[in-house]
């Protein structure tokens, strides 16, 4: 196709994406630079009878003037990046100098806000990925050897988790397993623990979300491995049969290596899927146990008094760094075989 | 895969079944389970004395004089405004899902006509386009919305949920243009046709079963959408999935809980209706890049 042609074809949806995916990423590494103003303060003297007094109130209007003068806020440089709720730097100097054990000072570490959502982001992608990987090819493997003709409505009842919104997957979810749902009420009465409440326990939370994640991810895997093993050619596994292999031996080296490039592909989106993790959060409640990048990010741009937006966008640009970390091994795999190809 | 050799014994046929069941068990009751209680009163499906209340019914007789009451959801589309949400839903998906695939299908049919490198790259820019969570764009999109005086309205949610939502368009239907013969818009091409014209009068013809695909996955995502909806619209502007987030409050006063469960059976379910609708298309979507490796 010519250039001309190609660039007329292109041009709505390479705008669309320039426009409200490439510029926004360029806007939030700017606003993180910025960070909002300080209130402008001035000293009222108040005098009555019994004295003068001067206090200290806010100047709203010369506020609400240079907010307006200057919306963005005062350049920041790195300011937001290092401070207490990023990258705190200097707390973690802090800790390492006043610590006494190792396990001390990460203890204080992780308690910092960034690193606390970091960590809960990664563990949930260290355990839903494989989790989901796993549960999603026995899935795939057990239906496989269903009879046909009733494939169809039980692969309905297994894609379902995965096509409602995560908030609704959750809520539903949580729904149950609150104190006051049915799975709550009669963990309570096995446990004989009236209290046992999924709010009172970090783990409790950390695990329900977890099982959540696993639960509304693997339908997707299963859909991957089902079409791919379709594929399977049947010469190599008949052959195998003969030659006496079980069934574990059957999977392990005929199956599996067939559907490899299968298994990365799925690996890969389900890695970029968890690190994104954030409406479960809302949907169990379990702000107060659980925080995630993304979270952090909501919370700053629902900030009631004034939005942080320097704050949100320096948790989105260190996001997307994490990103790239991600999926860069991808990437040079792929520019690798590129050049080969060529 | 049925093989004639392949004998399988009983224990691994239980095995499997119960397998099969629990699992279909663990998928769906969730759903049923609120499909049931969303008929109740609060008292009996968030029932602190006894959970098997929101069986028996039992707070659900006393208030009401049935076994079923459909309050809830009267409550939730009149005084809670439900049936706003749901228009606008119903406005947000139409215009996503007719302009991406407009923008989409002309995109992805030059991307698989065109022999050149920068193809490869715009693929792979959309792939990483796809991998930015949606949180981080949208805080690039609030302050310049702020100061355009573009925040809170749908069309602009709309124009947003379609950008984000054309990488993932793209990649499907770029697989999908593939698998059509170059000879076909080749041989109109030399009968004279431009570019323009072989792709509406001969491509798009063959590319029903890809669009409609391709349709699906964008309805999905602006009916679903979270993120963008709830920081880009403004209260009265809500969709339903934020609408939903909002019945949950922190100060929950006794009717809003049932709101939020009626609010979720009501939005569920013509989603569940349509993929038992396109269940063949839907799968046949979530495979399209994968399979070919």
């Amino acid at each position: 196709m010519p250039n001309k042609t190609f660039f007329w074809f292109f041009l709505p949806t390479g705008l669309a994406m320039i426009l409200f995916i490439g510029l926004p990423i360029i806007s939030t590494g700017i606003q993180s630079f910025y960070a909002q103003h300080d209130q402008v303060v001035k000293e009222v003297k108040k005098c009555d009878p019994f004295g003068c007094t001067v206090s200290i109130v806010v100047d709203q209007e010369k506020t609400s003037k240079i907010r307006e003068e200057k919306p963005l806020g005062k350049f920041n440089g790195f300011g937001t990046y290092v401070d207490r709720n990023h990258l705190a730097i200097e707390e973690i100097r802090k800790f390492w100098n006043e610590t006494n054990s190792f396990g001390e000072f990460v203890d204080q570490v992780t308690n910092l806000p960034f690193y606390k959502a970091l960590i809960f982001t990664l563990t949930y992608c260290l355990f839903v990925t494989p989790n989901v990987l796993l549960l999603g090819f026995i899935i795939a493997l057990s239906l496989n050897a269903v009879t046909r003709r009733i494939r169809g409505p039980l692969i309905f009842g297994t894609i379902l988790p995965m096509i409602v919104t995560p908030l609704v997957g959750s809520l539903v979810l949580f729904w149950m397993i609150d104190a006051e749902g049915i799975i709550g009420a009669n963990l309570q009465m096995l446990m004989d623990d009236p209290y046992l409440s999924l709010k009172s326990s970090k783990t409790l939370t950390w695990i329900t979300i977890i099982i959540y994640g696993i639960w509304h991810h693997s339908p997707f895997a299963f859909v991957v491995f089902y079409a791919a093993l379709q594929t399977v050619p049947q010469e190599p596994v008949e052959a195998a049969i003969i030659d006496g292999a079980s069934r574990w031996q059957r999977v392990r080296h005929i199956v599996l290596p067939h559907i490899y490039p299968v298994v990365t592909f799925v690996a890969l989106i389900s890695l970029m899927d968890n690190f994104r993790v954030f409406e479960p959060i809302i949907g169990f409640s379990a702000e107060g146990s659980a925080q995630s990048l993304s979270w952090l990010i909501y919370d700053n741009l629902v900030n009631e008094e004034v939005i942080l937006f320097g704050s949100a966008a320096a948790t989105s640009m260190m996001t997307i760094v994490g990103i790239a970390i991600l999926l860069a091994p991808v990437l040079i795999r792929t520019w690798k075989e590129f050049r080969t190809a060529r | 895969m049925e093989y004639g050799l392949d004998k399988r014994s009983n224990a691994l046929k239980i095995f499997n079944t119960t397998f099969i069941i629990v699992w279909l068990l663990v998928a769906c009751f969730p759903f049923i389970w609120t499909f049931w209680g969303s008929f109740k009163v609060r008292a009996d499906f968030f029932s602190r004395a006894d959970w098997w209340y929101a069986i028996t019914a039992f707070n659900t007789l006393l208030e009401t004089g049935g076994k079923f009451t459909t309050d809830a959801y009267s409550q939730a589309w009149t005084e809670g405004e439900f049936w706003k949400a749901s228009r606008n839903t119903v406005i947000v998906t139409f215009f996503v899902v007719t302009i991406s695939l407009f923008l989409g299908t002309l995109g992805a049919y030059a991307l698989s006509r065109s022999t050149r490198n920068y193809a490869f790259w715009i693929l792979i820019a959309a792939l990483i386009f796809r991998a930015m969570p949606h949180i981080t764009l949208v805080s690039g999109y609030l302050f310049p919305f702020f100061q355009l005086q573009i925040w809170g309205i749908l069309p602009t949610t709309i124009v947003v949920l379609v950008a984000i939502n054309q990488p993932f368009t793209l990649w499907l239907l770029y697989s999908f243009f593939k698998t059509v013969p170059k000879e076909l818009d080749e041989s109109a091409l030399i009968d004279g046709c431009s570019y323009f014209q072989a792709f509406r009068h001969i491509i798009m013809p063959v590319m029903w079963p890809g669009v409609i695909t391709a349709g699906l996955f964008s309805l999905m995502l602006a009916y679903n959408d979270f993120t963008v909806t709830a920081l880009l619209l403004n209260q009265e502007n809500h969709t339903m999935v934020p609408k939903i987030q909002s019945y949950l409050g922190t100060n929950q006063h006794e009717g809003n809980l049932m709101w939020a469960v009626s609010a979720v059976v009501s939005a569920t379910a013509p989603l569940f209706m349509l993929v038992m609708f396109f269940q063949r298309q839907v799968i046949s979507g979530l495979t399209a890049g994968a399979v070919k490796g």
